[in-house]
């Protein structure tokens, strides 16, 4: 693998887990916990939305997060001629 | 059939299935007894991790602390499962790809440093057995109840049996087993929640059913009452941030949990029994899908728990609140749900502490010459001794509330992130920090928050308390990880940009580690 290969695959990598990392931040330490007072005002169903954050929808998040993640990185693998048989 | 000889036939024929699945699954060698020979696939170890994840103290006590607790419940919530997240994509592929056995062991060839792997040795031990200590009650509750035993007898009799598992099996007996124990323990708590759910919602569906309108003819929906009914006794919505509670302070122990999560050695080795790197980022996917399952039926159960026995102040804190009044082959299946979570976590904080000792302390530094043959039955002593230390320490907390002891776990997450967390990361991405950066980067992490945990804490294991007034910008002792994380990352850096780089063949160790397969590169370590 050639230096420049290798470094164009860890900025791939990074440029992934930097924008996973901060929807994740968003979803959990924002929603739920930073603006869940002013969220709380807003209902969805019978659910406050500051308090589905900070119970249900950050969770759900973090797994749709980690699929994609998964599924992504495969795909850089391949794209970079790294992936294992 | 009467409800106890139920209870005895799930409890004895779910412990036969797993004593079969060690018993076919035993360890014959080293990569067996440290990684299950590197040969489980991602949707079983994803159940394995999941089960390693959900230990007693969660099934027991999380809904009744999340009940009592209300919004704030949600920051161990997301805490324990963001986690996963950071595992998935800053350690987990990279430490499978090093190939090592222990995090001790990646620690002290990245840094190239026997000091540092010594000090991470002191870490994983610290870290673990605090777990472990936590672990302990809600064993003793599970086997002392089921047997009308006092709990002494009971935690040494599930000790017992978790160390059989561990001995025999080591790494591999462990992870099949762990597969089974995730199917009856998510079984175990879902059915009941299922049938709440039903019973005030009339929607089969518990995370659905939080949401839903009641069916007691009050049109109100689930939510809205019980913050009704808990502000008319005087008390804070349920669903709202409780006033007074410092911002801050939140933040700190959702972020300790989180980071605490991806720090824990013993959850770190799940990812070393996968075959390939990609197998490690979707066991990591996996895992996060079937602890959410878990983990979004929690507060459910706590909502529904709370307004059932919304009369009852602090209702349903010890045990979950929803185990009275079911059908007796529901009673019988969350016992066995209990047995499973009993022994699962348990079984994996112990081999943790074996690898550490075995592979780490004694392979590593004291007997390098040790055969592999020796390297494993020193493990196999290693788990017998620490599961007896542990039984020791639960003995001396014997009188603790359960609810201490979950803190005790909560306690622990802080000391992983502001200790182990930040030298895996930084080793991984930090191509430039050295030696000194690691090791004094944990050492001050850890020292800081060990020492304000016991300053401000203390009284959780009967030592003087100092008065919350005290406390570093109103941190709570469960938050104060965050602030000893960043300590940490910073000492790091700094000292690591003043001394030495690292020499060039630590350089191309972390090159190597950030890309799954070279061209042309053998496929297995």
């Amino acid at each position: 693998m050639t230096p420049e290969n290798r470094a164009a695959y860890w900025s791939a990598t990074l440029r992934l887990l930097v924008t996973l990392l901060v929807i994740g931040f968003l979803v959990s330490f924002g929603f739920g916990i930073l603006l869940a007072e002013p969220l709380n005002e807003i209902h969805l169903g019978g659910f406050k939305l500051g308090f589905w954050f900070a119970e249900q929808g950050s969770i759900f998040a973090f797994v749709l997060l980690g699929i994609f993640y998964a599924l992504r990185m495969n795909r850089i693998d391949k794209q970079f001629d790294v992936r294992e048989e | 059939m009467d409800p106890q000889t139920l209870t005895y036939l799930a409890v004895g024929a779910s412990l036969l299935i797993y004593l079969l699945i060690v018993w076919r699954t035993r360890a014959l060698g080293a990569n067996d007894f440290y990684v299950a020979g590197r040969g489980v696939g991602p949707f079983l170890n994803g159940m394995a991790i999941a089960a390693n994840w959900l230990s007693v103290a969660s099934f027991l006590t999380l809904a009744g602390l999340v009940a009592a607790l209300g919004y704030q419940g949600g920051l161990y919530l997301m805490g324990w499962t963001g986690g996963y997240l950071l595992l998935a994509m800053l350690i987990a592929p990279f430490l499978r790809k090093f190939g090592g056995y222990t995090v001790p062991e990646f620690i002290g060839d990245r840094y190239g440093c026997q000091m540092a792997r010594f000090v991470a040795i002191l870490c994983v031990i610290l870290v673990s057995f605090t777990l472990l200590a936590g672990q302990t009650r809600g064993i003793g509750i599970v086997f002392g109840q089921l047997l009308n035993l006092d709990i002494a007898s009971g935690t040494a009799l599930g000790l017992g049996i978790v160390t059989l598992f561990a001995v025999v099996g080591g790494m591999k007996g462990v992870t099949y087993s762990q597969v089974a124990q995730y199917l009856v323990l998510i079984f175990a708590f879902i059915v009941p929640a299922v049938f709440i759910a039903l019973q005030l919602t009339g929607n089969p569906w518990p995370q659905v059913a939080l949401g839903g309108y009641l069916t007691d003819g009050s049109g109100l929906y689930l939510l809205d009452k019980l913050d009704k009914v808990v502000t008319d006794l005087g008390l804070a919505a349920y669903t709202s941030p409780v006033g007074g509670i410092a911002m801050l302070d939140m933040v700190c122990v959702a972020a300790a949990l989180m980071v605490g999560t991806a720090g824990l050695p013993h959850v770190i080795v799940r990812f070393f029994t996968v075959p390939r790197v990609r197998d490690a980022r979707s066991s990591a996917a996996w895992a996060l899908i079937f602890i959410a399952i878990f983990y979004t039926t929690v507060p459910a159960v706590a909502a529904m728990g709370r307004l059932s026995l919304a009369g009852v102040a602090e209702g349903g804190e010890l045990v979950n609140p929803l185990f009275a009044g079911l059908p007796g082959w529901v009673a019988a299946l969350v016992v066995a749900g209990a047995v499973a979570a009993a022994l699962t976590t348990a079984a994996g904080l112990l081999l943790v502490i074996a690898a550490a000792i075995s592979h780490d302390l004694t392979k590593g530094m004291i007997a390098k010459g040790v055969s592999e043959r020796g390297e494993v039955l020193v493990g196999r002593i290693a788990v017998v001794v620490a599961a007896a230390l542990a039984l020791l320490i639960a003995l001396y907390l014997g009188d603790k509330p359960p609810r201490a002891l979950l803190q005790l776990v909560v306690f622990a997450f802080g000391l992983a992130a502001a200790s182990l967390f930040p030298a895996l990361v930084l080793g991984i991405f930090d191509q430039r920090m050295n030696r000194w950066g690691a090791t004094l980067g944990m050492l001050a992490g850890l020292g800081i928050t060990l020492a304000y945990i016991v300053y401000f804490g203390g009284g959780l294991l009967g030592m003087p308390e100092a008065p919350a007034s005290g406390r570093f910008l109103g941190i709570s002792p469960e938050g104060i990880g965050a602030l000893g994380m960043v300590l940490n990352f910073s000492v790091a850096w700094a000292l690591s940009r003043i001394t030495p780089p690292p020499p060039e063949r630590i350089r191309d160790l972390v090159e190597d580690i950030r890309v799954p397969r070279e061209e042309g590169e053998a496929l297995d370590h």
